[in-house]
């Protein structure tokens, strides 16, 4: 028979790690700071530079979306109305911590410094990754979903076992959260204590499948307290709060409590991709409703209410990010040439000798179509 | 720890082979790890990692949760980080949860991040049959790896080639899918002195009438084989191909040459296995030299039978002498 005690155990194990029943919330839909006993509103600098991440993610990825519409990109999937999210994650990790993105993140990568042609060289079809992931501590985005998870939880125990204070913060979306991978990734991490946040961005639809279809769950925070882990739900359209809740979840890893799984509440205001039609499963109406509350319009209005912001410095900003879409359009412009050569590059540290021969029929190929 | 460990002295299982190469691993290389279900206190179920956790320590050998995407999708993780991961599939049947990671992820990560990632991941497998054992426990899954690109794939069939080839699957900078024939694991055998290169066939047998090509635990039946035929007036030359991918075909080719005669064996099922890419090889850069067609000695195209039926099943000393006189026959 089971004893007090062991339900006693398992009563005080499992406090803490159930998410809030209304997401944590810092700066409500109208702009208004919700009082929050529990969250501390990130200072002004920390809000100012919450607001320009988004400005120049937003620019960056309606950029993106453009250049596939001139054939320069083969698809991007738009993080618009994500912003928050996107913004608000990133900007919580600290240098020397690691990222691992979807392909849906590339407004992340940006803002984590990789440089945006770099970022873009997957959706363009130039290579499968077009930075080195060691430079900003960024993982190549995640194409199949939620494989990525257990890389994040390896790379978190590597730094445990080198004695690194080094956190990883892995980006997922509600549908990835069905994989077995987010799973097995979820249960590992906290069986190993890893410093490991799970960022999931709860956007609404996995391509067009709604999240009813996805989970029975009374959320996919709740799915935190099955693994031993505390699972947080916040308003993924405030950045202040998604920023808030990340940076926590951090200084939780950083300091050896282990993994945080996170639920952003936010939507996808763009269809999948480009190449996808919202329309053909959801309602216009239920669009409109998000774009009320907008992520960037709201972090305005907080700021221009308490005057840390000014139209003038808007427009500077706005000006700023038309800049960089433009620089950015220049140079994805330029064809990237195909050499036959680079298939053979880097399938083993050193190519074989079958690849060395098979190579060697490709270059005779292009001789004799020379000639 | 003082020194290393020698290289082992006398007549040695498979099992210690493979456990005395790992334990030389993790002496000489701080950043190998081993990792896998019941790897730890229990040695692993057929005590390969057997005192490893206790003279290493928690850190470097260590039990993981049972999930066999998880080892390896941590696996990538901590060699991202700079680790050389050994990964443990407990046995063959097993492997299939891991499978996309193998494939999409440790198979593409180099490519991928165009040279910048390099996964030295070793990922072993005890496959094959003939231990009596029941479903998922006996199959020979080598044909979807060496398929996929990125993945080296070895096997060995000797004491002394599991102690040479586990120290340099793990000191590869590729990563490894190591094969080991659970059903050789109690065979005994010297361990020489010097190992041979690890991507090579060896001719462990050489012959003048006909080539026998055997892998893993295939080799020990192939030379049964040419022992019989030897009484029986037949000189047969035996490769063990060792090297699954990259392929070397570079010695059968060599040795077909010389002979005209090709018998292929693998335990795997026939359609697809590896034995058809060899025939394709041999056949082209051999073709006039051939006396026969080459033919294959395989498992069949059914799931691996219950263990009533394995002997059944299994390609044996007979079958394989009826291929040898079918070939000599043509």
């Amino acid at each position: 028979m089971p004893s007090r005690t062991a339900a006693t155990q398992a009563g005080t194990a499992a406090q803490g790690l159930l998410p809030t029943d209304v997401p944590i919330s810092l700066i409500d839909a109208d702009a208004r700071a919700c009082s929050d006993d529990d969250w501390k509103m990130p200072d002004e600098l920390r809000l100012l530079k919450l607001y320009r991440g988004m400005v120049l993610g937003r620019r960056f990825d309606s950029q993106a979306t453009a250049l596939t519409k001139q054939g320069r990109l083969a698809v991007y999937p738009s993080a618009r109305g994500q912003e928050a999210s996107e913004i608000g994650a990133v900007l919580a990790l600290r240098p020397h911590d690691w990222l691992f993105p979807t392909y849906r993140d590339s407004v992340a990568i940006t803002a984590r410094g990789v440089d945006p042609v770099e970022v873009l060289t997957l959706l363009r079809g130039s290579w499968h990754c077009g930075y080195d992931p060691y430079e900003h501590r960024v993982a190549p985005q995640c194409t199949p979903l939620a494989t990525s998870a257990l890389h994040a939880v390896g790379l978190a125990q590597a730094a445990r076992m080198k004695g690194e204070d080094t956190v990883v913060l892995v980006m997922l979306g509600d549908g990835a959260t069905s994989e077995g991978d987010t799973s097995e990734a979820l249960n590992i991490a906290a069986v190993w204590n890893a410093p490991v946040v799970f960022f999931v961005q709860n956007n609404g639809y996995a391509i067009s499948v709604p999240l009813a279809k996805q989970t029975a769950a009374p959320s996919l925070a709740h799915r935190g307290i099955g693994f031993g882990l505390p699972g947080l739900r916040v308003d993924g359209n405030d950045a202040a709060a998604v920023h808030a809740c990340v940076s926590r979840a951090i200084e939780r890893a950083s300091a050896g409590g282990g993994p945080t799984l996170i639920e952003s509440m936010t939507y996808r205001i763009e269809a999948h991709t480009n190449a996808d039609d919202a329309t053909r499963y959801r309602d216009q109406h239920e669009v409109e409703q998000w774009l009320a509350r907008d992520p960037i319009t709201r972090l305005r209005r907080y700021l221009l209410d308490r005057k840390l912001l000014d139209e003038s410095k808007i427009d500077a900003l706005d000006a700023e990010a038309d800049t960089a879409a433009a620089q950015l359009r220049e140079r994805m412009n330029a064809d990237v040439p195909a050499d036959p050569d680079e298939l053979f590059k880097d399938v083993y540290a050193e190519p074989t000798t079958a690849l060395r021969r098979q190579r060697a029929m490709i270059d005779a190929e292009c001789r004799a179509g020379a000639a | 720890m003082t020194g290393l460990s020698a290289v082992p002295d006398g007549l040695t299982t498979m099992a210690k082979a493979l456990n005395a190469g790992l334990r030389r691993t993790l002496e000489e290389d701080p950043k190998v790890v081993i990792m896998g279900e019941d790897v730890g206190k229990l040695g692993g179920v057929f005590r390969i990692t057997d005192g490893l956790q206790k003279d290493f320590g928690e850190a470097r050998v260590f039990d993981t949760p049972l999930a066999e995407a998880g080892i390896i999708g941590t696996a990538v993780g901590l060699a991202i980080r700079g680790y050389r991961p050994v990964c443990e599939i407990q046995f063959d049947g097993f492997v299939f949860p891991g499978f996309d990671q193998i494939v999409n992820q440790v198979g593409r990560m180099h490519n991928r991040s165009a040279g910048a990632v390099k996964l030295p991941i070793t990922i072993r497998i005890p496959y094959g049959g003939g231990i009596g054992a029941i479903e998922h426990h006996s199959e020979s899954p080598e044909a979807y790896f060496t398929h996929s690109p990125g993945l080296k794939v070895v096997t060995c069939a000797t004491p002394s080639d599991a102690y040479w080839m586990i120290r340099q699957a793990v000191a590869d900078d590729d990563p490894v899918i190591f094969f080991e024939p659970k059903r050789r694991y109690w065979s005994k055998g010297e361990v020489a002195a010097q190992p041979g290169p690890l991507y090579r066939a060896r001719t462990v047998r050489p012959g003048r009438d006909l080539t026998v090509l055997a892998y893993g635990p295939m080799v020990g039946v192939a030379l049964e084989v040419a022992e019989v035929a030897a009484d029986e007036g037949r000189d047969l030359e035996v490769i063990d191909l060792r090297s699954l991918a990259p392929l070397d075909t570079d010695a059968v080719i060599e040795s077909v040459r010389r002979t005209g005669h090709l018998v292929i064996v693998h335990e795997a099922q026939r359609t697809n296995g590896l034995g058809a890419e060899i025939a394709a090889r041999v056949q082209e850069a051999a073709f006039y030299s051939l006396e026969a067609p080459l033919l294959r000695v395989t498992g069949y195209d059914t799931p691996y039978p219950p263990s009533r039926l394995e002997e059944e099943w299994l390609p044996n000393v007979d079958r394989i002498l009826d291929a040898v006189d079918r070939s000599l026959a043509y």
